[in-house]
């Protein structure tokens, strides 16, 4: 069973995207901003991470950076998931190691798609 | 609805589609039909049939295209799209290195995701660049559909099934919350409103042939008809891409499938005299 990180401020969001996770057959843990995902991928790296953009402490791009910067090797996939619906955001993502990227709202079939995407569906 | 209708529409439909319609489709009937009562000024669908029965022509194509299924989706059912690639391409761009012509048809092309997505396949490999001439022709019963493939804009719930972000980056420009797909890529289909049950005799020989998602709202009579003369036009080299619930094995000689590629068909190799007589 894969492991899916879920990183967002909004305990609905979280709520609903680990449900529609679990229905995918993931194994599903939370995170509600960036500074506690650091602290959970040091303790667990996940297999893949569905992340928001703004939230307290850490924001999702400094958080994807400071992942991407880590040295032991590992390198989940990470799917931002985001109100941030531009291209120059998309891009900023991308250039910071996103794989895929969801514009909110979202629904079952755009997390199986994308997650499809990145090869884990 | 009352039988008597819903058997005079389910006849209309099949003659001017051939889609069909089964009594448990009721509710969809009047779900489907509901836009096109407001819009021509009925207060109910037994009003509706009485003005059909009339043999009104533009209301008769009105519900005829309300109730046409016209959901899609880029890259929908992404193996056809990697059979397509990886087999029938690359065979193809072999056998036609003299000519430089490619002819694909996709022959229900709902709102222009399935043709746009293979324009994006063949604009991968720059085959336009390499002095290839691509006739890419994307036909659907729906005329809303088809006006609405030539604009090219979809919205963000529509590119966020089966496109890839980079893909989305690099082939649309962004208008409001919606995007556009490139002018290049626009420009490399051809899209005209045609009811597969209208003659073929237009269109020219095709070396690939979508028809995906349609054969299985058919009875078995439009749907051989429509693979027999999807014969008559393919290319004798040509592949025919058909839905993943779409078998058509049984349903006629003139294909044969292709090992591991489900969905994919190939003119069958016509039977030597020698064969006939062992058959027969």
């Amino acid at each position: 069973m894969k492991h899916c990180l879920v990183v967002d401020d909004s305990r609905v969001i979280r709520k609903v995207a680990c449900r529609i996770l679990a229905d995918l057959a993931f194994e599903t843990e939370e995170a509600a901003d960036g500074a506690a995902a650091l602290q959970a991928c040091r303790l667990r790296m996940p297999d893949v991470i569905l992340l928001d953009w703004h939230m307290p402490n850490m924001d999702g791009i400094e958080f994807l950076r400071a992942l991407r910067a880590g040295r032991d090797g590992s390198r989940p996939m990470v799917v931002f998931c985001t109100t941030e619906n531009d291209v120059a955001h998309i891009t900023e993502a991308l250039g910071a190691g996103a794989d895929e990227y969801i514009m909110k709202p979202f629904d079952r079939s755009i997390i199986e798609a994308k997650f499809a995407e990145v090869g884990l569906v | 609805m009352d039988q008597n209708d819903f058997a005079f529409f389910t006849e209309l439909l099949r003659r001017r589609s051939g889609l069909l319609l089964t009594q448990q489709k009721t509710h969809l009937v009047e779900s489907r039909l509901a836009p096109v009562m407001r819009r021509f000024g009925f207060k109910d669908s037994a009003a509706l049939m009485r003005e059909l029965r009339h043999g009104h022509e533009a209301l008769a194509a009105a519900v005829t295209e309300a109730m046409t299924t016209n959901d899609s989706a880029f890259f929908r059912d992404r193996r056809t799209f990697e059979e397509f690639r990886d087999i029938v391409l690359p065979e193809l761009l072999i056998n036609r290195a003299a000519s430089k012509r490619l002819r694909i048809w996709c022959a229900a092309c709902a709102a222009g995701q399935e043709p746009y997505s293979i324009a994006m396949m063949l604009d991968d490999g720059k085959l336009l660049a390499q002095g290839w001439t691509i006739d890419l022709l994307a036909t659907d019963l729906n005329s809303q559909m088809i006006a609405r493939a030539e604009e090219g804009v979809y919205s963000q719930f529509e590119v966020q099934r089966g496109l890839p972000i980079r893909r989305l980056v690099r082939n649309f420009t962004q208008e409001g919350s919606n995007w556009r797909i490139s002018e290049s890529l626009r420009r490399m289909v051809t899209f005209r409103t045609f009811n597969l049950l209208d003659s073929f005799g237009w269109l020219a020989e095709m070396d690939v042939v979508f028809c995906r998602n349609v054969l299985m709202y058919f009875d078995q009579k439009t749907r051989i008809s429509v693979i027999d003369r999807v014969a008559d036009i393919i290319a004798p080299d040509g592949a025919l891409l058909v839905g993943p619930a779409e078998s058509i094995l049984g349903l006629t000689i003139a294909f044969a499938q292709t090992e591991h590629a489900p969905g994919l068909y190939y003119r069958a190799k016509p039977m030597s005299p020698q064969m006939r007589h062992a058959v027969g």
